[in-house]
């Protein structure tokens, strides 16, 4: 394999690692526009992406970006785009489009602080929301979130994993902070890690039809050029991949989109629980905010407090039964983010009241401390 | 009589498009200089936005992609990047390629890359009912310019040719024969290839424009549009009402997927 540097050890930033990660998975296109603080993704592309007989495109503005990847994983290749903020408010439309016709992609956005262009070099986690419902409609969607520049590099090659696992676009989250930071990576040996591709029809061209119903509820949709003549759209649509407006196929469709996320999420979430078996109080931490969390929790557990993290690697789908089921354990959760809390209104959906929950909101672009957290937890027990 | 039975995918008939509408004609010109060039099916694409001239390829028995409006052009783009020997044509209106996509319109251009793009200009949003567009003739009327519209129109084959296209063709759908010889020239000329043709939309433009009737539409294009020897000739008050046809660009230049493989070639050797 060329470019083969599985077992080093690396220093590199959260950014570079996921390109890292990405050219590991078997990206093979990336399209993108120049944004801070995510430039470092293009940037490392534009380079390396050539010498592995890749593309890198720059395009002129994010909405052709992601339409670009959409194009070129139908063309056959794993495509990547990264962003930040306003970026990634200009990709929904597509993004919804990706879901829609269950394109595989992966998108990644390196959180800075908003409303609007808001907090180009400053660190936040105010997206977490918009990645789940930015784009119009319902559907299931995948997001994943990194706390370091080693978990964005295996969060990238698990992004593509379940992108082309699950036929559909997967959202990899970063924030500044872990997107600038340049610390340790173990390259993974390639033994260490799976490489998930599509499903290649096993239909001969005539009896082919992309969106059949399958009991996974994953479609199998073949490459353009080899020979599957179909049609992709994001009209809602049938079996053959042709707008319909028959009721039963279009409530069916729908509610797949959804259910195709749903039935498979024991598979797709995964949470870091630090010593949570005899926590009485639980923090819910995810990117940066995690390493703050980790830190106060060795200090509450130094002057006797019994505290445990919980740590999402998947904000969506939201692990609720995992939240519910540390909930009865514990006398309440804290919940540092860097936004107005966001997921704290998700973890106190999954305690039903009957656990209390205490925010940590910073917006103001500066991280939050470990020392923050522990005094809120002081406070609470 | 030509076969266009094995082009299409009968099955997804009758199609939408109101009677009169000028649409069809331009699936029949594709579909025959398609099967003129012997093009390979399974290795050609049609890409295309949102509207009536959009959902031609959904009528044809090939690779189609019937994309976001204004976006049919970068979804193309990634599709020919990421594979060079598909032949990629991508279909759009007035609405979809010179507003909302209008940016993609000149920066694939600019690019040079080897689409081709074929622009049904009906002067209207056909498919959303007839508001207007950036291709609406001033003084016509539109149901979002009902006191007449005062903006003036892009020369979309200009903005092309600025742009950095390497073919240029205007046409239209009464010249029948004319509009299957300019789409297979672009078909075959490597790089940025644009035909725009003009279509009658008597539903949406017609019914506003005292030209209700498709016959009268069609005998518009008969009698405005001049070849473009001629046209160059012309007082700018002979031009007026009229529209040039004919190939205003063609040449030859460097493409991009063609570039980008010889980077590739170039970085892996160094
Ligand atoms: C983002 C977005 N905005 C608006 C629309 C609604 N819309 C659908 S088609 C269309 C205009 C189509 O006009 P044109 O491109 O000229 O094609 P025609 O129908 O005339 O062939 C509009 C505005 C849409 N689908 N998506
Ligand atoms: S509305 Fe106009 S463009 Fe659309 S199908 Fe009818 S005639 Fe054609």
């Amino acid at each position: 394999m060329e470019n083969d540097s599985s077992g080093q050890i690396r220093m590199m930033q959260g950014n570079q690692a996921c390109a890292e990660g990405a050219l590991a998975a078997g990206c093979r296109f990336f399209a993108g526009y120049p944004i801070t603080p995510s430039s470092e993704i293009a940037e490392h592309l534009s380079v390396a992406l050539p010498k592995l007989g890749g593309k890198f495109i720059q395009m002129e503005d994010e909405i052709a970006a992601m339409g670009a990847i959409i194009g070129a994983s139908l063309a056959g290749m794993k495509s990547l785009t990264a962003t930040s903020g306003p970026g990634f408010s200009l990709k929904q439309e597509n993004i919804g489009y990706a879901g829609m016709a269950e394109v595989p992609c992966v998108v990644i956005n390196v959180m800075r602080g908003g409303p609007s262009t808001g907090m180009p070099t400053l660190p936040a986690q105010m997206d977490v929301q918009q990645a789940r419902w930015g784009s119009h409609g319902d559907r299931g969607v995948i997001v994943l979130v990194a706390d370091s520049a080693q978990e964005s590099y295996e969060q990238t090659i698990r992004a593509f994993n379940l992108a082309e696992k699950y036929m559909t676009p997967v959202i990899l989250l970063l924030d500044e902070i872990v997107g600038h930071t340049t610390e340790k990576v173990i390259i993974p040996e390639r033994s260490e890690y799976e490489i998930i591709d599509r499903k290649k029809p096993d239909l001969p061209p005539d009896k082919y039809l992309p969106y059949r119903e399958t009991e996974d509820l994953i479609p199998v949709l073949a490459t353009f050029g080899t020979g599957y003549k179909y049609n992709v759209t994001g009209l809602c649509h049938n079996e053959t991949g042709f707008p319909t407006n028959d009721p039963a196929i279009i409530g069916a469709q729908i509610k797949r989109l959804t259910d195709k996320i749903i039935i498979h999420k024991k598979d797709i979430i995964r949470n870091r629980m630090v010593m949570l078996e005899d926590a009485e109080i639980a923090i819910f931490a995810y990117g940066s905010v995690a390493r703050s969390a980790r830190s106060a929790l060795a200090k509450c557990r130094e002057a006797g407090i019994k505290a445990g993290l919980f740590q999402p690697t998947v904000l969506w789908p939201f692990p609720e039964d995992d939240i519910r089921e540390v909930a009865g354990r514990v006398k309440g959760f804290v919940v540092p983010e860097m936004n107005m809390g966001q997921m704290a209104r998700e973890v106190e959906r999954a305690c039903r009241r009957d656990t209390p929950v205490h925010r940590l909101n910073r917006v103001d672009g500066q991280p939050i401390t470990p020392g923050e957290i522990v005094d809120l937890i002081k406070g609470v027990v | 009589m030509f076969n266009y039975l094995e082009y299409i995918r009968e099955s997804n008939f009758p199609h939408i498009w109101c009677a009169g509408c000028g649409d069809g004609i331009i699936l029949k010109a594709l579909i025959r200089a398609i099967d003129k060039l012997g093009m390979s099916r399974d290795e050609s694409v049609m890409v295309s936005g949102i509207g009536c001239s959009s959902r031609t390829p959904g009528y044809m028995d090939i690779n189609t992609l019937h994309t976001t409006h204004g976006r049919a052009l970068p979804f193309a783009t990634g599709v020919k990047l990421a594979n060079p020997d598909l032949k990629v044509i991508v279909i759009t209106g007035d609405g979809d390629a010179t507003a909302i996509g209008g940016n993609h319109f000149i920066h694939a251009a600019r690019r040079n890359i080897d689409l081709t793009v074929l622009l049904y200009n009906n002067y209207i949003y056909g498919m959303t009912g007839g508001q207007c567009s950036p291709m609406t003739p001033v003084g016509s009327k539109a149901s979002t310019a009902q006191h007449g519209n005062l903006e003036p129109s892009f020369n979309t084959s200009g903005l092309a040719i600025a742009a950095g296209a390497s073919f240029v063709a205007r046409t239209d759908v009464y010249h029948v024969q004319q509009c299957e010889k300019f789409i297979s020239k672009a078909l075959q000329k490597k790089g940025f290839s644009l035909v725009e043709i003009m279509t009658p939309c008597p539903t949406a433009y017609g019914r506003r424009n005292k030209m209700a009737n498709p016959v009268t539409m069609m005998e518009w294009l008969k009698d405005n549009m001049v070849p473009v020897a001629k046209y160059d000739k012309m007082t700018d008050q002979e031009r007026e009402g009229k529209v040039s046809a004919g190939i205003l660009c063609d040449i030859d230049k460097a493409e991009f997927t063609a570039e980008y493989d010889k980077l590739i070639k170039k970085v892996r050797t160094e």
